[in-house]
């Protein structure tokens, strides 16, 4: 079930294209921001609204890796793994939050907050290692510094 | 030294907003395009400029609008796109651009729509680049609220409106047919081609696809004319480049530079050379999909053409560089794992072959490398070669494996024979370090 105020939205992002099928990429963002992921339902509602079946839509939702169709935590964690920051030595910064959050790479703290993933190359690289909580770009990070950054997403 | 593409941008302040944009001259070439020049007459500008496409195939950019069907019987609408996909590792100069002067997107847009006859574009952006997106909405809002996007641009009749359209992360989009397919609302996955995009490309119609940084350079061409552009670059190919360095240097960076600026001139005088404690070992020119090149040809220029003659290419021009202090087959494995995660599995020996070539190089890192695998490698570069597969991914994944068994060789050869990483216990691959 879409809410009247996600509708509203997405009928806007669909004015932009010549036909409905194209915006649907954006009204699955559009849901995303409302509920965080895309849930069954929100596709089903979603198929028909952009006149496509729930076969397609499934089908452009799980090509993209930003289009989530499982709950994910109140804050998503995005840690580059591409080269520059590999160099820069993202792999103990890995191993650092894993422990600190007490999740692997793809799951969610028992408490809701955190989800993490890996992300491929954040175009940042002159300040790698770099991650990106939710719409915020963090760089040069260091472990002390991520310490400090996670407390500011409760 | 001249610097149009980032004159206007100021470092941790918010872009110029459409005033002040136009103080600085800006839209000034749109509306010199629009009122006096007939749209050839942009296209021959641009053709004479020699202007080539950043987006790192560098394809001429006034040959590539003249397969665009011209006139009052080809097919409306026609579509531009800017390709503002950015997600070559390694590569963070649209970026740049994007988020330091919007309303040049804006009005480079508007010149190149004009000189195609295009009546709609769309800006194709990555969806991590969120501040980018935030501010190209509020440039776009402004133009369309100054008559300068929509109908009747400058008085005439040439009308042109522009859409924001964000993506949702994956690397194969930027791939030209595979953003077509992806803004169609479908899967992104190539199209073979012919036909090629320039006749029936976004909803069969004519469309051009271009790079951000390429689309920047117009307005400019259209300004100032050509004689003034070509005098920008060094060598014969005119105009500026933007170029980055990243990795273990003391400055990693952007800079906008004379097209042909030396690949030694970047890393020592503008990056500053490398970070106390590390030698340097090679780099890729212009992000993941490029060959590496040693020290023997740092003395290159950094230009489209002389890049060929190290056997590597250049790219996006953002070079990533490798140290001593870093294993360079874990350095090729981190790029085949990002090759074969981001293959869109159309072709047998792109996913098949990366996700090999992955796991081989895994063995390599982990002590399990035997004699063989060299080869096998070797077979790879071969196999997925280009020509073999419907799009770029594949062969330009084989250009760092290819040139880091060419140049690394014996590093290669050390996994083996010690059966483990070399580097691991010196800890040079973790920590951060700056
Ligand atoms: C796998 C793959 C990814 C690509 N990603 C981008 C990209 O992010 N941005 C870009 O401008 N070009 C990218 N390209 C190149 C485009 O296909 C196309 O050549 C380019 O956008 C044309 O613009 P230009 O001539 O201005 O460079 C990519 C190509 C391949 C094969
Ligand atoms: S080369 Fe790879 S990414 Fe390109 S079309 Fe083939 S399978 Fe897809
Ligand atoms: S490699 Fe991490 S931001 Fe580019």
């Amino acid at each position: 079930m879409l809410t009247d105020q996600e509708r509203e939205e997405i009928e806007a992002e669909l004015r932009r294209y010549p036909d409905k099928r194209a915006g649907c990429v954006e009204a699955m963002k559009v849901v995303q921001r409302h509920h965080g992921w895309v849930s069954d339902d929100s596709l089903k509602s979603l198929a028909l609204l952009l006149g496509m079946t729930c076969e397609e839509l499934e089908g452009v939702a799980t090509f993209y890796n930003l289009i989530f169709r499982k709950p994910v935590g109140r804050h998503v964690i995005l840690l580059c793994d591409s080269i520059s920051c590999w160099i820069k030595g993202c792999d103990a910064l890995r191993g650092h939050v894993t422990s600190r959050l007490g999740i692997a790479m793809g799951q969610t703290s028992a408490d809701g907050r955190f989800t993490l993933l890996p992300i491929v190359c954040l175009g940042a690289c002159d300040h790698a290692p770099v991650m990106m909580i939710d719409d915020d770009l963090h760089g040069d990070l260091t472990t002390e510094q991520i310490d400090h950054i996670v407390e500011r997403y409760p | 030294m001249e610097r149009p593409l980032t004159q206007r941008i100021r470092p941790q302040a918010d872009p110029m907003n459409l005033a002040e944009y136009e103080d600085t001259g800006g839209y000034e070439a749109a509306r010199k395009a629009v009122q006096t020049m007939a749209p050839q007459d942009v296209q021959r500008l641009v053709t004479d400029s020699t202007l080539r496409g950043r987006g790192g195939a560098g394809f001429a950019t006034g040959l590539k609008w003249s397969f665009v069907p011209m006139g009052l019987d080809a097919p409306r609408p026609k579509y531009l796109v800017a390709n503002a996909d950015e997600m070559e590792p390694g590569t963070f100069k649209d970026r740049l651009l994007l988020e330091g002067d919007p309303h040049q997107m804006v009005e480079s847009m508007v010149v190149s729509a004009y000189a195609i006859q295009a009546e709609v574009g769309y800006i194709f952006l990555r969806s991590e680049y969120k501040r980018a997106a935030r501010l190209l909405h509020k440039a776009i809002a402004e133009a369309r609220s100054h008559g300068y996007l929509g109908r009747n641009l400058f008085g005439s009749d040439f009308s042109f409106d522009l859409h924001l359209h964000t993506s949702a992360g994956r690397y194969i989009c930027g791939e030209e047919t595979a953003l077509l397919n992806s803004l169609e609302g479908k899967r992104a996955i190539p199209r073979s081609k012919p036909p090629y995009p320039q006749t029936a490309g976004l909803w069969g119609k004519p469309t051009v696809v271009q790079n951000v940084e390429t689309l920047y350079n117009v307005p400019h061409i259209v300004r100032h004319g050509v004689e003034w552009y070509r005098g920008l670059g060094h060598g014969h190919e005119g105009g500026t480049k933007l170029y980055g360095v990243s990795g273990n240097v003391k400055r990693p960076g952007t800079w906008e530079l004379p097209m042909g600026t030396t690949m030694r001139t970047i890393l020592e005088e503008y990056a500053g050379g490398m970070c106390e404690g590390f030698s340097f070992r090679g780099l890729l020119p212009g992000g993941a999909s490029t060959a590496f090149v040693t020290e023997e040809h740092l003395d290159l220029p950094m230009d489209f053409e002389s890049l060929p003659r190290a056997g590597s290419r250049m790219g996006t021009g953002t070079m990533i560089v490798l140290d001593d202090r870093t294993c360079p087959v874990g350095f090729v494995r981190n790029l085949e794992h990002f090759f074969a995660q981001e293959s869109c599995g159309w072709c047998t020996p792109c996913w098949e072959g990366l996700s090999w070539t992955e796991r081989i190089l895994e063995g390599l890192e982990e002590g399990r490398g035997r004699p063989e695998d060299l080869d096998l490698l070797t077979m790879h570069t071969r196999l997925i070669g280009p020509g073999r597969t419907f799009c770029a991914l594949a062969p330009g994944a084989m250009d760092p494996l290819q040139s880091a068994l060419k140049h690394f060789r014996a590093d290669f050869e050390r996994h083996i024979h010690e059966r483990r990483c070399p580097w691991r216990e010196q800890g040079a691959t973790i920590g951060a370090r700056r």
